[in-house]
């Protein structure tokens, strides 16, 4: 089970420099696609087999069309970088280092491998995690179909022409 | 078994790389994108603190944050979709009515 781990982390990281790196915004779609996916297999080792199978469907499925159907709709080129700032380049790589190695560093020190605790969950699957979406965040749930009935309407007015 | 904190290392990468993504790219479509991926280190950290606390708790969070995303990226892509309607260009950077 360990080397799926890292296989797929070391994919996933890959795929997401790649996602930034990569000048035709279709590559970086399709990157994205692959991160999302080795992601779900990281939920699997997690042993959140609903969660495994939500990102798949909804993540990469259709968020992702959605994505490369607003590439393929407003034909966007490969992207020239811009030399405005040459300081960001020298200060900006070094600090995101510091920043990265700060995160893993809190990360290390409040995680001491002693402490971690072994068994994987014992139940959770859709049936332990439907119970409690809609028992205890029944409420947040609804309010969440309310938001999403919002950005459906503001996507309409948003992409119409005119109404 | 891997420890909970290789699953935050997992995490704090990808939320860097996102950050990396967001800051450097003029396509806004891309910087898009690099959202999709902070938010997906968002839900790794969850996930791995829900195996680490032993509730299922935290997959739901996941699950409310992936509705999220989807209502984001909706929204998002149509900003877009009228921007590049008004202006003609995706670039972050061409779009500066409001700088001085």
């Amino acid at each position: 089970m360990a080397p799926l781990f890292y296989i797929f982390a070391v994919l996933a990281i890959l795929a997401a420099l790649s996602v930034v790196l990569q000048r035709t915004p279709v590559y970086s779609a399709l990157s994205l696609i692959v991160v999302l996916c080795s992601l779900a297999v990281v939920y699997l080792l997690l042993g959140a087999e609903f969660l495994a199978v939500i990102q798949v469907i909804i993540y990469a499925g259709a968020i992702m069309v959605l994505f490369v159907l607003v590439i393929m709709l407003l034909n966007a080129r490969q992207e020239t970088p811009s030399d405005r700032s040459r300081l960001a380049r020298w200060l900006g790589a070094p600090l995101l280092l510091v920043f990265l190695g700060e995160l893993l560093f809190a990360v290390w020190e409040r995680f001491p491998a002693a402490t971690t605790r072994a068994a994987a969950l014992p139940d959770a699957g859709p049936r332990a995690v439907g119970a409690l979406l809609f028992r205890s965040y029944v409420l947040p749930f609804e309010v969440t179909s309310i938001l999403i009935l919002v950005a459906v309407l503001g996507a309409v007015v948003l992409a119409k022409k005119r109404l | 078994m891997i420890p909970t904190h290789y699953y935050l290392f997992l995490g704090a990468a990808l939320f860097t790389i996102g950050v990396v993504g967001v800051l450097t790219r003029r396509n806004i479509i891309v910087i898009l994108m690099s959202i999709e991926l902070i938010l997906n280190a968002v839900n790794i950290n969850l996930v791995a603190f829900s195996r680490y606390f032993q509730a299922v708790d935290g997959q739901v969070f996941a699950i409310f944050v992936i509705t999220d995303a989807a209502a984001e990226a909706a929204v998002g892509l149509g900003l877009i979709i009228a921007l590049f309607r008004n202006k003609e260009t995706v670039n972050a950077d061409e779009i500066d009515l409001l700088k001085w």
